[in-house]
Protein backbone atom coordinates (compact mmCIF):
# COMPACT_ATOMS: atom_id res chain seq x y z
CA UNK A 1 0.00 0.00 0.00
CA UNK A 2 1.44 3.43 -0.95
CA UNK A 3 0.77 6.66 1.02
CA UNK A 4 -0.84 8.24 -1.99
CA UNK A 5 -3.71 5.38 -2.25
CA UNK A 6 -4.49 6.41 1.43
CA UNK A 7 -4.81 10.42 0.54
CA UNK A 8 -7.43 12.25 -1.57
CA UNK A 9 -5.90 13.23 -5.04
CA UNK A 10 -4.66 17.02 -5.06
CA UNK A 11 -6.94 19.87 -5.55
CA UNK A 12 -6.09 23.16 -5.22
CA UNK A 13 -7.09 24.42 -1.66
CA UNK A 14 -7.98 27.59 -2.51
CA UNK A 15 -8.15 29.93 -5.58
CA UNK A 16 -4.48 31.68 -5.55
CA UNK A 17 -3.53 29.65 -3.04
CA UNK A 18 -4.39 31.86 0.19
CA UNK A 19 -7.37 31.62 1.70
CA UNK A 20 -10.20 34.02 1.63
CA UNK A 21 -10.25 35.28 4.67
CA UNK A 22 -6.62 36.33 4.09
CA UNK A 23 -7.28 37.89 0.57
CA UNK A 24 -9.90 39.85 1.89
CA UNK A 25 -7.93 41.46 4.54
CA UNK A 26 -5.22 42.10 2.09
CA UNK A 27 -7.92 43.55 -0.51
CA UNK A 28 -9.35 46.03 2.56
CA UNK A 29 -5.63 47.10 3.44
CA UNK A 30 -4.94 48.27 -0.28
CA UNK A 31 -7.77 49.93 -0.55
CA UNK A 32 -6.82 51.58 2.59
CA UNK A 33 -3.11 52.20 1.33
CA UNK A 34 -4.84 53.64 -1.86
CA UNK A 35 -6.97 56.07 0.52
CA UNK A 36 -4.21 57.40 2.08
CA UNK A 37 -1.60 57.44 -0.37
CA UNK A 38 1.72 56.80 1.30
CA UNK A 39 0.79 55.63 4.65
CA UNK A 40 2.16 52.02 5.56
CA UNK A 41 -0.70 50.32 6.69
CA UNK A 42 -0.05 47.51 8.52
CA UNK A 43 -1.34 43.06 7.61
CA UNK A 44 -0.45 40.33 8.13
CA UNK A 45 1.98 39.06 6.38
CA UNK A 46 0.66 35.28 5.34
CA UNK A 47 2.82 31.93 4.85
CA UNK A 48 3.53 31.62 1.21
CA UNK A 49 5.87 29.20 -0.08
CA UNK A 50 8.68 30.87 -0.35
CA UNK A 51 11.03 32.50 2.50
CA UNK A 52 10.73 35.62 3.32
CA UNK A 53 13.05 38.06 1.59
CA UNK A 54 12.30 36.87 -1.33
CA UNK A 55 9.07 38.91 -2.17
CA UNK A 56 6.94 37.40 -0.23
CA UNK A 57 4.93 40.84 0.21
CA UNK A 58 4.53 41.77 -3.45
CA UNK A 59 3.66 37.73 -3.82
CA UNK A 60 0.80 38.37 -1.49
CA UNK A 61 -0.12 41.54 -2.80
CA UNK A 62 -0.47 39.87 -6.05
CA UNK A 63 -2.01 36.86 -5.14
CA UNK A 64 -4.95 39.10 -4.12
CA UNK A 65 -5.89 40.52 -7.35
CA UNK A 66 -4.97 37.65 -9.54
CA UNK A 67 -8.05 36.49 -11.50
CA UNK A 68 -7.76 33.77 -14.13
CA UNK A 69 -7.33 36.12 -17.06
CA UNK A 70 -4.89 37.76 -15.62
CA UNK A 71 -1.40 38.36 -17.67
CA UNK A 72 1.32 38.27 -15.55
CA UNK A 73 5.06 39.88 -15.53
CA UNK A 74 7.46 39.31 -12.86
CA UNK A 75 10.73 41.27 -13.27
CA UNK A 76 13.70 40.66 -11.13
CA UNK A 77 16.59 43.55 -11.23
CA UNK A 78 14.80 44.63 -14.39
CA UNK A 79 14.96 40.83 -16.44
CA UNK A 80 12.38 38.35 -16.75
CA UNK A 81 14.56 35.56 -16.78
CA UNK A 82 16.39 35.28 -13.72
CA UNK A 83 15.76 32.24 -10.97
CA UNK A 84 13.01 34.18 -8.79
CA UNK A 85 11.66 35.83 -11.66
CA UNK A 86 10.73 32.70 -13.19
CA UNK A 87 9.51 30.86 -10.03
CA UNK A 88 7.48 33.08 -8.86
CA UNK A 89 5.76 33.85 -12.46
CA UNK A 90 5.39 30.06 -12.80
CA UNK A 91 4.05 29.97 -9.14
CA UNK A 92 1.09 32.47 -10.61
CA UNK A 93 0.32 30.00 -13.58
CA UNK A 94 -0.05 27.32 -11.38
CA UNK A 95 -2.19 28.77 -8.55
CA UNK A 96 -4.10 31.29 -10.59
CA UNK A 97 -4.40 29.55 -14.12
CA UNK A 98 -3.01 33.36 -15.02
CA UNK A 99 -1.64 33.74 -18.16
CA UNK A 100 1.93 34.49 -17.80
CA UNK A 101 4.23 36.87 -19.99
CA UNK A 102 7.43 38.62 -20.51
CA UNK A 103 6.07 41.67 -22.24
CA UNK A 104 5.55 44.79 -20.45
CA UNK A 105 3.05 45.99 -22.73
CA UNK A 106 0.40 42.43 -22.48
CA UNK A 107 0.48 42.42 -19.10
CA UNK A 108 -1.90 43.66 -16.44
CA UNK A 109 -0.11 42.87 -13.17
CA UNK A 110 3.82 42.97 -12.94
CA UNK A 111 5.70 42.60 -10.02
CA UNK A 112 8.60 43.70 -10.01
CA UNK A 113 11.94 43.77 -7.79
CA UNK A 114 14.63 46.52 -8.36
CA UNK A 115 13.05 48.34 -11.72
CA UNK A 116 9.85 49.40 -12.96
CA UNK A 117 9.95 49.07 -16.63
CA UNK A 118 11.34 51.26 -19.03
CA UNK A 119 7.79 51.58 -21.59
CA UNK A 120 4.75 53.27 -20.05
CA UNK A 121 2.42 51.59 -17.55
CA UNK A 122 -1.18 51.99 -18.14
CA UNK A 123 -4.40 53.19 -16.16
CA UNK A 124 -5.59 49.40 -16.94
CA UNK A 125 -2.12 48.33 -15.36
CA UNK A 126 -1.31 47.38 -11.90
CA UNK A 127 2.43 47.70 -10.49
CA UNK A 128 3.59 45.42 -7.55
CA UNK A 129 6.98 46.51 -5.95
CA UNK A 130 8.40 44.03 -3.48
CA UNK A 131 10.08 46.39 -0.62
CA UNK A 132 12.40 44.77 1.58
CA UNK A 133 11.90 47.70 4.05
CA UNK A 134 9.43 49.96 4.02
CA UNK A 135 10.61 52.39 6.32
CA UNK A 136 12.12 56.00 5.07
CA UNK A 137 13.38 56.62 8.96
CA UNK A 138 14.92 53.45 10.08
CA UNK A 139 18.17 54.74 9.33
CA UNK A 140 17.41 58.11 11.64
CA UNK A 141 15.24 56.28 14.16
CA UNK A 142 15.85 52.62 14.96
CA UNK A 143 12.82 52.76 17.26
CA UNK A 144 9.25 52.05 14.78
CA UNK A 145 6.69 53.23 17.57
CA UNK A 146 8.98 56.64 17.67
CA UNK A 147 9.39 56.25 13.73
CA UNK A 148 5.52 56.62 13.21
CA UNK A 149 5.00 59.09 15.15
CA UNK A 150 7.20 61.12 13.03
CA UNK A 151 5.31 60.13 10.68
CA UNK A 152 2.02 61.23 12.16
CA UNK A 153 3.88 64.47 12.67
CA UNK A 154 5.64 64.78 9.27
CA UNK A 155 8.81 65.18 11.19
CA UNK A 156 11.22 64.63 8.43
CA UNK A 157 14.29 66.80 8.99
CA UNK A 158 16.73 64.05 9.80
CA UNK A 159 15.92 62.82 6.16
CA UNK A 160 16.94 66.13 5.08
CA UNK A 161 19.57 66.02 6.93
CA UNK A 162 21.18 63.25 5.40
CA UNK A 163 20.93 64.64 2.31
CA UNK A 164 22.62 67.79 3.20
CA UNK A 165 25.44 65.69 4.77
CA UNK A 166 25.81 63.75 1.53
CA UNK A 167 26.50 66.54 0.11
CA UNK A 168 28.97 68.61 2.76
CA UNK A 169 30.66 64.85 2.54
CA UNK A 170 30.63 63.94 -0.81
CA UNK A 171 29.43 66.96 -2.82
CA UNK A 172 26.59 65.22 -4.53
CA UNK A 173 23.30 63.02 -3.10
CA UNK A 174 24.85 59.83 -2.56
CA UNK A 175 21.78 58.02 -2.15
CA UNK A 176 21.46 55.39 -4.82
CA UNK A 177 17.89 53.27 -4.22
CA UNK A 178 15.40 54.02 -1.85
CA UNK A 179 15.26 57.72 -2.45
CA UNK A 180 12.98 59.10 0.17
CA UNK A 181 10.30 60.56 -1.82
CA UNK A 182 7.33 62.61 -0.57
CA UNK A 183 3.82 61.15 -1.80
CA UNK A 184 0.87 63.51 -2.52
CA UNK A 185 2.61 66.26 -0.42
CA UNK A 186 2.09 64.40 3.18
CA UNK A 187 3.77 60.83 3.79
CA UNK A 188 7.43 60.14 2.75
CA UNK A 189 7.67 56.80 1.38
CA UNK A 190 11.18 54.49 0.51
CA UNK A 191 10.05 53.90 -2.94
CA UNK A 192 11.78 50.54 -2.93
CA UNK A 193 15.17 49.69 -4.01
CA UNK A 194 14.31 51.14 -7.34
CA UNK A 195 17.17 53.08 -8.93
CA UNK A 196 16.98 56.80 -8.72
CA UNK A 197 16.10 56.85 -12.45
CA UNK A 198 12.68 54.92 -11.81
CA UNK A 199 11.65 57.02 -9.40
CA UNK A 200 10.65 59.88 -11.42
CA UNK A 201 8.07 57.29 -13.13
CA UNK A 202 5.96 57.37 -10.21
CA UNK A 203 5.05 60.66 -10.29
CA UNK A 204 1.69 61.86 -11.42
CA UNK A 205 1.32 57.98 -13.53
CA UNK A 206 -1.22 56.28 -14.97
CA UNK A 207 -0.71 53.09 -13.81
CA UNK A 208 -1.44 52.18 -9.64
CA UNK A 209 1.97 51.42 -7.59
CA UNK A 210 1.52 48.90 -4.71
CA UNK A 211 4.43 48.06 -2.62
CA UNK A 212 4.15 45.50 0.07
CA UNK A 213 6.82 43.97 2.64
CA UNK A 214 5.83 40.60 3.61
CA UNK A 215 8.71 40.53 6.31
CA UNK A 216 7.73 44.08 7.69
CA UNK A 217 4.20 43.83 7.11
CA UNK A 218 3.31 46.71 5.43
CA UNK A 219 1.34 47.70 2.44
CA UNK A 220 1.57 51.27 0.75
CA UNK A 221 0.77 52.21 -2.26
CA UNK A 222 0.81 55.42 -4.92
CA UNK A 223 -2.23 55.90 -6.50
CA UNK A 224 -2.54 57.14 -10.09
CA UNK A 225 -2.06 60.69 -10.67
CA UNK A 226 -0.63 61.39 -7.51
CA UNK A 227 2.29 63.06 -6.92
CA UNK A 228 5.97 61.47 -5.98
CA UNK A 229 8.64 64.32 -5.01
CA UNK A 230 11.91 62.86 -4.27
CA UNK A 231 13.65 65.18 -1.70
CA UNK A 232 15.38 67.53 -3.05
CA UNK A 233 17.33 71.16 -2.29
CA UNK A 234 15.68 74.43 -4.03
CA UNK A 235 19.66 74.96 -5.36
CA UNK A 236 20.39 70.86 -5.61
CA UNK A 237 18.82 69.27 -8.97
CA UNK A 238 17.68 65.50 -8.77
CA UNK A 239 20.07 63.72 -10.80
CA UNK A 240 19.54 60.28 -11.99
CA UNK A 241 21.83 58.01 -12.83
CA UNK A 242 24.57 59.16 -15.55
CA UNK A 243 23.20 56.47 -18.65
CA UNK A 244 21.75 58.95 -20.85
CA UNK A 245 24.86 58.77 -23.07
CA UNK A 246 25.24 54.79 -22.25
CA UNK A 247 24.47 52.45 -25.50
CA UNK A 248 23.57 48.91 -25.13
CA UNK A 249 26.50 46.80 -26.53
CA UNK A 250 23.61 44.10 -27.91
CA UNK A 251 20.79 46.10 -29.35
CA UNK A 252 22.76 49.41 -29.76
CA UNK A 253 20.01 51.32 -27.98
CA UNK A 254 20.84 54.67 -26.49
CA UNK A 255 19.11 56.49 -23.10
CA UNK A 256 17.88 53.94 -20.82
CA UNK A 257 18.85 52.41 -17.50
CA UNK A 258 21.54 49.89 -17.82
CA UNK A 259 23.20 47.36 -16.24
CA UNK A 260 27.40 47.89 -16.32
CA UNK A 261 29.42 45.11 -17.09
CA UNK A 262 32.65 44.66 -16.09
CA UNK A 263 35.40 43.48 -18.39
CA UNK A 264 38.76 42.09 -18.05
CA UNK A 265 40.54 44.52 -19.36
CA UNK A 266 39.02 47.13 -16.91
CA UNK A 267 36.66 48.73 -18.99
CA UNK A 268 33.12 47.91 -19.02
CA UNK A 269 30.16 47.25 -21.24
CA UNK A 270 26.88 48.15 -20.80
CA UNK A 271 23.70 45.98 -21.30
CA UNK A 272 19.49 47.36 -21.29
CA UNK A 273 18.60 46.57 -17.97
CA UNK A 274 15.27 46.06 -18.81
CA UNK A 275 15.86 42.50 -20.58
CA UNK A 276 12.30 42.52 -22.60
CA UNK A 277 12.71 45.81 -23.35
CA UNK A 278 16.35 44.78 -24.90
CA UNK A 279 14.97 41.62 -26.60
CA UNK A 280 12.09 43.69 -28.68
CA UNK A 281 14.82 45.92 -29.79
CA UNK A 282 16.58 42.69 -31.03
CA UNK A 283 13.40 41.17 -32.67
CA UNK A 284 12.57 44.50 -34.34
CA UNK A 285 16.05 44.85 -35.66
CA UNK A 286 15.74 41.61 -37.47
CA UNK A 287 12.81 42.78 -38.95
CA UNK A 288 10.07 41.32 -37.01
CA UNK A 289 7.18 43.30 -36.60
CA UNK A 290 7.16 44.17 -32.65
CA UNK A 291 5.70 47.40 -31.51
CA UNK A 292 7.41 49.12 -28.59
CA UNK A 293 5.21 50.93 -26.58
CA UNK A 294 5.70 54.63 -25.71
CA UNK A 295 8.67 55.41 -23.09
CA UNK A 296 8.71 57.23 -19.43
CA UNK A 297 12.52 58.34 -21.04
CA UNK A 298 13.68 59.88 -24.55
CA UNK A 299 17.23 60.62 -25.85
CA UNK A 300 17.69 59.78 -21.87
CA UNK A 301 15.27 62.73 -20.66
CA UNK A 302 12.27 62.15 -18.26
CA UNK A 303 9.44 62.99 -20.94
CA UNK A 304 7.14 65.18 -18.74
CA UNK B 1 19.17 123.95 38.09
CA UNK B 2 21.14 121.11 40.11
CA UNK B 3 17.82 120.47 42.34
CA UNK B 4 15.44 120.27 39.15
CA UNK B 5 18.17 117.29 38.59
CA UNK B 6 18.25 116.12 41.79
CA UNK B 7 14.11 115.44 41.10
CA UNK B 8 14.50 113.83 38.15
CA UNK B 9 17.21 111.34 39.20
CA UNK B 10 15.09 110.75 42.06
CA UNK B 11 11.67 109.66 39.81
CA UNK B 12 13.65 107.92 37.78
CA UNK B 13 14.76 105.43 40.63
CA UNK B 14 11.52 105.47 41.72
CA UNK B 15 10.31 103.47 38.45
CA UNK B 16 10.10 99.83 38.55
CA UNK B 17 13.22 98.37 36.74
CA UNK B 18 13.51 99.30 33.00
CA UNK B 19 13.75 96.04 31.79
CA UNK B 20 9.99 95.37 33.18
CA UNK B 21 8.00 98.28 31.76
CA UNK B 22 7.90 96.36 28.47
CA UNK B 23 5.03 93.82 27.74
CA UNK B 24 5.79 90.75 28.80
CA UNK B 25 7.82 88.28 26.49
CA UNK B 26 6.64 85.23 28.02
CA UNK B 27 3.81 85.17 30.93
CA UNK B 28 3.20 81.86 32.70
CA UNK B 29 -0.01 81.78 34.84
CA UNK B 30 -1.29 79.76 37.62
CA UNK B 31 1.06 76.30 36.52
CA UNK B 32 0.15 73.46 38.37
CA UNK B 33 1.31 69.75 37.38
CA UNK B 34 0.82 66.67 39.66
CA UNK B 35 3.13 63.43 38.87
CA UNK B 36 1.11 60.72 40.41
CA UNK B 37 0.63 62.02 44.21
CA UNK B 38 3.48 64.26 43.80
CA UNK B 39 2.61 68.06 43.50
CA UNK B 40 5.54 68.70 41.20
CA UNK B 41 4.48 72.34 40.65
CA UNK B 42 1.85 74.31 42.24
CA UNK B 43 0.08 77.11 41.31
CA UNK B 44 2.86 79.02 39.56
CA UNK B 45 3.18 81.95 37.58
CA UNK B 46 5.80 83.53 35.89
CA UNK B 47 6.80 86.48 33.87
CA UNK B 48 9.74 87.03 31.29
CA UNK B 49 10.00 90.98 29.98
CA UNK B 50 11.81 90.99 26.50
CA UNK B 51 15.68 90.85 26.56
CA UNK B 52 15.91 90.25 30.26
CA UNK B 53 17.48 86.99 31.55
CA UNK B 54 15.53 85.06 34.41
CA UNK B 55 17.52 83.45 36.50
CA UNK B 56 15.33 79.89 38.32
CA UNK B 57 17.27 78.14 41.33
CA UNK B 58 16.10 75.76 43.47
CA UNK B 59 17.27 72.00 45.09
CA UNK B 60 16.81 69.04 42.98
CA UNK B 61 12.89 68.37 43.01
CA UNK B 62 11.39 71.44 43.51
CA UNK B 63 9.95 71.87 39.93
CA UNK B 64 12.12 74.37 38.30
CA UNK B 65 12.88 71.54 35.00
CA UNK B 66 9.24 70.80 35.12
CA UNK B 67 8.36 74.45 34.48
CA UNK B 68 10.66 74.78 31.77
CA UNK B 69 9.19 71.58 29.95
CA UNK B 70 5.84 73.24 29.89
CA UNK B 71 7.76 76.68 28.70
CA UNK B 72 9.06 74.19 25.97
CA UNK B 73 5.65 72.64 25.42
CA UNK B 74 7.12 69.13 25.46
CA UNK B 75 4.35 68.59 28.66
CA UNK B 76 1.35 70.27 29.77
CA UNK B 77 -0.09 71.10 33.07
CA UNK B 78 -3.43 70.26 34.50
CA UNK B 79 -4.24 73.78 34.97
CA UNK B 80 -3.05 77.01 34.05
CA UNK B 81 -2.30 79.31 30.54
CA UNK B 82 1.06 80.29 28.62
CA UNK B 83 1.21 82.81 26.60
CA UNK B 84 4.22 84.21 24.18
CA UNK B 85 4.11 87.57 23.09
CA UNK B 86 4.57 86.30 19.23
CA UNK B 87 3.19 88.05 16.39
CA UNK B 88 -0.75 86.83 15.47
CA UNK B 89 -0.89 84.74 18.67
CA UNK B 90 -0.67 87.16 21.52
CA UNK B 91 -4.18 85.86 22.26
CA UNK B 92 -3.96 82.02 22.63
CA UNK B 93 -3.22 80.14 25.22
CA UNK B 94 -0.22 77.74 23.83
CA UNK B 95 -1.07 74.88 25.54
CA UNK B 96 -4.49 74.60 23.87
CA UNK B 97 -2.59 74.23 20.75
CA UNK B 98 -2.75 71.00 18.95
CA UNK B 99 0.43 68.67 18.36
CA UNK B 100 1.46 70.59 14.69
CA UNK B 101 0.71 73.56 16.57
CA UNK B 102 2.96 73.18 19.33
CA UNK B 103 5.61 71.42 17.26
CA UNK B 104 6.01 74.01 14.39
CA UNK B 105 5.60 76.92 16.99
CA UNK B 106 8.71 74.98 19.47
CA UNK B 107 10.78 74.72 15.99
CA UNK B 108 10.44 78.13 14.99
CA UNK B 109 10.45 80.40 18.32
CA UNK B 110 11.83 77.95 21.70
CA UNK B 111 15.52 77.35 21.78
CA UNK B 112 16.58 75.31 24.09
CA UNK B 113 19.67 74.23 25.71
CA UNK B 114 19.98 71.42 27.57
CA UNK B 115 22.65 70.02 30.44
CA UNK B 116 23.18 66.83 28.76
CA UNK B 117 23.76 67.46 25.14
CA UNK B 118 22.44 63.62 24.27
CA UNK B 119 18.71 65.40 24.56
CA UNK B 120 19.92 68.16 22.36
CA UNK B 121 22.01 66.77 19.87
CA UNK B 122 21.93 64.33 17.11
CA UNK B 123 25.35 62.52 18.25
CA UNK B 124 26.26 60.71 14.95
CA UNK B 125 25.27 63.58 12.66
CA UNK B 126 27.76 66.92 11.60
CA UNK B 127 27.84 69.92 14.24
CA UNK B 128 26.71 71.90 11.21
CA UNK B 129 23.77 69.41 9.69
CA UNK B 130 22.41 69.06 13.54
CA UNK B 131 21.86 73.41 13.33
CA UNK B 132 20.91 72.83 9.83
CA UNK B 133 18.43 70.36 11.18
CA UNK B 134 16.40 72.98 13.07
CA UNK B 135 16.17 75.46 9.87
CA UNK B 136 15.31 72.00 7.73
CA UNK B 137 12.40 71.58 10.32
CA UNK B 138 11.53 75.00 9.55
CA UNK B 139 11.48 74.44 5.94
CA UNK B 140 14.67 75.92 4.56
CA UNK B 141 15.42 73.96 1.55
CA UNK B 142 17.93 75.89 0.10
CA UNK B 143 21.66 73.90 0.46
CA UNK B 144 23.65 76.65 0.50
CA UNK B 145 21.85 79.38 2.49
CA UNK B 146 21.74 75.89 4.96
CA UNK B 147 25.19 75.64 5.13
CA UNK B 148 25.60 79.61 5.50
CA UNK B 149 23.17 80.00 8.45
CA UNK B 150 24.74 77.25 10.02
CA UNK B 151 28.11 78.54 9.90
CA UNK B 152 26.98 81.75 11.20
CA UNK B 153 24.87 80.60 13.66
CA UNK B 154 28.14 78.51 15.01
CA UNK B 155 30.27 81.14 14.65
CA UNK B 156 28.11 83.25 16.76
CA UNK B 157 28.18 80.68 19.80
CA UNK B 158 31.97 80.31 18.91
CA UNK B 159 32.56 77.67 17.80
CA UNK B 160 35.76 76.47 15.45
CA UNK B 161 34.02 76.96 11.88
CA UNK B 162 36.76 74.99 11.01
CA UNK B 163 35.39 71.82 13.13
CA UNK B 164 31.66 72.72 11.83
CA UNK B 165 31.48 68.81 10.34
CA UNK B 166 32.53 67.20 13.00
CA UNK B 167 29.95 65.26 14.97
CA UNK B 168 29.67 66.23 18.32
CA UNK B 169 30.61 62.89 19.88
CA UNK B 170 34.45 64.02 18.71
CA UNK B 171 33.95 67.15 20.81
CA UNK B 172 34.52 68.13 24.00
CA UNK B 173 31.42 68.30 26.60
CA UNK B 174 32.24 73.08 26.40
CA UNK B 175 31.50 72.52 22.18
CA UNK B 176 29.14 70.33 22.49
CA UNK B 177 26.94 72.99 24.51
CA UNK B 178 28.02 75.54 21.85
CA UNK B 179 26.74 73.57 18.82
CA UNK B 180 23.14 73.01 21.18
CA UNK B 181 23.60 76.81 21.56
CA UNK B 182 23.96 77.56 17.78
CA UNK B 183 21.08 75.39 17.21
CA UNK B 184 19.06 77.05 19.49
CA UNK B 185 19.67 80.36 18.44
CA UNK B 186 19.91 79.63 14.74
CA UNK B 187 16.10 80.88 14.03
CA UNK B 188 16.59 83.65 16.74
CA UNK B 189 13.94 82.25 19.02
CA UNK B 190 11.34 84.59 20.93
CA UNK B 191 12.91 83.21 24.26
CA UNK B 192 15.82 80.66 24.25
CA UNK B 193 15.49 78.40 27.58
CA UNK B 194 18.75 77.03 29.28
CA UNK B 195 18.58 73.88 31.41
CA UNK B 196 21.52 74.14 33.55
CA UNK B 197 24.00 74.47 30.32
CA UNK B 198 26.50 74.49 32.30
CA UNK B 199 26.49 71.91 34.79
CA UNK B 200 29.18 69.07 34.19
CA UNK B 201 31.64 71.60 32.84
CA UNK B 202 34.79 72.21 34.33
CA UNK B 203 35.24 75.70 36.28
CA UNK B 204 37.43 77.20 33.11
CA UNK B 205 35.40 76.11 30.24
CA UNK B 206 31.92 76.66 32.23
CA UNK B 207 33.54 80.26 32.51
CA UNK B 208 33.67 80.80 28.65
CA UNK B 209 30.27 79.46 27.78
CA UNK B 210 28.97 81.85 30.14
CA UNK B 211 30.92 84.57 28.45
CA UNK B 212 29.30 83.19 25.16
CA UNK B 213 26.10 83.30 26.61
CA UNK B 214 26.29 86.64 28.31
CA UNK B 215 28.20 88.18 24.40
CA UNK B 216 24.97 86.88 22.60
CA UNK B 217 22.54 88.23 25.76
CA UNK B 218 24.11 91.70 25.08
CA UNK B 219 24.61 92.11 21.56
CA UNK B 220 20.85 90.24 20.33
CA UNK B 221 19.47 91.04 23.42
CA UNK B 222 17.67 87.44 23.32
CA UNK B 223 15.13 87.01 26.34
CA UNK B 224 16.32 84.05 28.37
CA UNK B 225 15.26 81.32 30.93
CA UNK B 226 18.28 79.85 33.16
CA UNK B 227 17.62 77.36 34.96
CA UNK B 228 20.13 76.07 37.45
CA UNK B 229 21.17 74.92 41.18
CA UNK B 230 24.45 76.85 40.83
CA UNK B 231 24.13 80.19 42.23
CA UNK B 232 27.79 81.44 40.78
CA UNK B 233 25.67 81.20 37.55
CA UNK B 234 22.76 82.55 38.38
CA UNK B 235 24.60 85.74 40.00
CA UNK B 236 26.59 86.18 36.80
CA UNK B 237 24.01 85.84 34.24
CA UNK B 238 20.45 86.81 35.76
CA UNK B 239 19.01 90.08 35.73
CA UNK B 240 15.62 88.81 37.85
CA UNK B 241 15.65 85.53 40.02
CA UNK B 242 13.02 83.60 40.71
CA UNK B 243 13.83 80.88 43.61
CA UNK B 244 11.73 77.77 43.52
CA UNK B 245 10.99 75.05 46.37
CA UNK B 246 8.81 71.79 46.45
CA UNK B 247 7.04 73.06 43.10
CA UNK B 248 6.33 76.86 44.66
CA UNK B 249 8.02 80.06 44.05
CA UNK B 250 9.34 81.21 47.31
CA UNK B 251 10.70 84.17 46.08
CA UNK B 252 11.32 86.31 43.45
CA UNK B 253 13.44 89.70 42.97
CA UNK B 254 16.22 91.44 40.94
CA UNK B 255 19.28 89.65 40.93
CA UNK B 256 20.80 92.00 42.96
CA UNK B 257 18.07 92.15 46.12
CA UNK B 258 17.86 88.29 46.20
CA UNK B 259 21.22 87.94 46.71
CA UNK B 260 22.00 90.42 48.72
CA UNK B 261 18.97 90.79 51.08
CA UNK B 262 16.75 87.41 51.11
CA UNK B 263 14.01 87.39 52.51
CA UNK B 264 12.51 84.37 52.83
CA UNK B 265 13.67 81.55 55.47
CA UNK B 266 15.05 79.20 52.42
CA UNK B 267 16.44 81.65 50.31
CA UNK B 268 18.54 83.24 53.35
CA UNK B 269 19.78 79.53 53.41
CA UNK B 270 20.57 79.05 50.16
CA UNK B 271 22.57 82.15 49.87
CA UNK B 272 24.44 81.77 52.82
CA UNK B 273 25.18 78.02 51.93
CA UNK B 274 27.06 80.12 48.86
CA UNK B 275 28.86 82.56 50.57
Amino acid sequence: MKLQELTRPWAAFNYGFLDESAKREIRRRILKAIAVPGYQVPYASREVPMARGWGTGGLQVSLTILKPDAVVKVIDQGTDDSVNACSIRKFFGRVGGVIETEDTQGATIIQSRHRIPEEKLRDDQVLVLQVPDPEPLRTVQSDMPVAREMHGDADYGQLWLILYEQLVKSGRIMQYTEYPSLVNGRHVISPSPIPRWDVLKLNKADHLTILSAGREKRIYAVPPHTRVEPLVFDDVPYRVEDHQDKTCYRTNVTGFFMNELPQDDGSAKFELSDSHFGVKHMRKAEGEPVAIGDTWYKNGKMNR
Amino acid sequence: MTALNLAAATQITRQPPHLMLAEPMLTMCGISKNFGGVKALSDVDATVYPGEVLGIVGESGSGKSTLLRMMNLEDTPEAGSYHLALPGRENSNLFSLDRFERRSLRAEHIGIVYQNPHLGLLMGHTSSGNVAERLLIAGKRNFAELRERARQSLDASEFPVERMDATPRELSGGMQQRVQLAKAIALEPAVLLLDEPTTGLDVSVQALVLDTLKRLQRDHAITMVLVSHDLGVIRTMADRVMVMRRGNVVEQGLADQIFQDPQHAYTQQLVHAKL
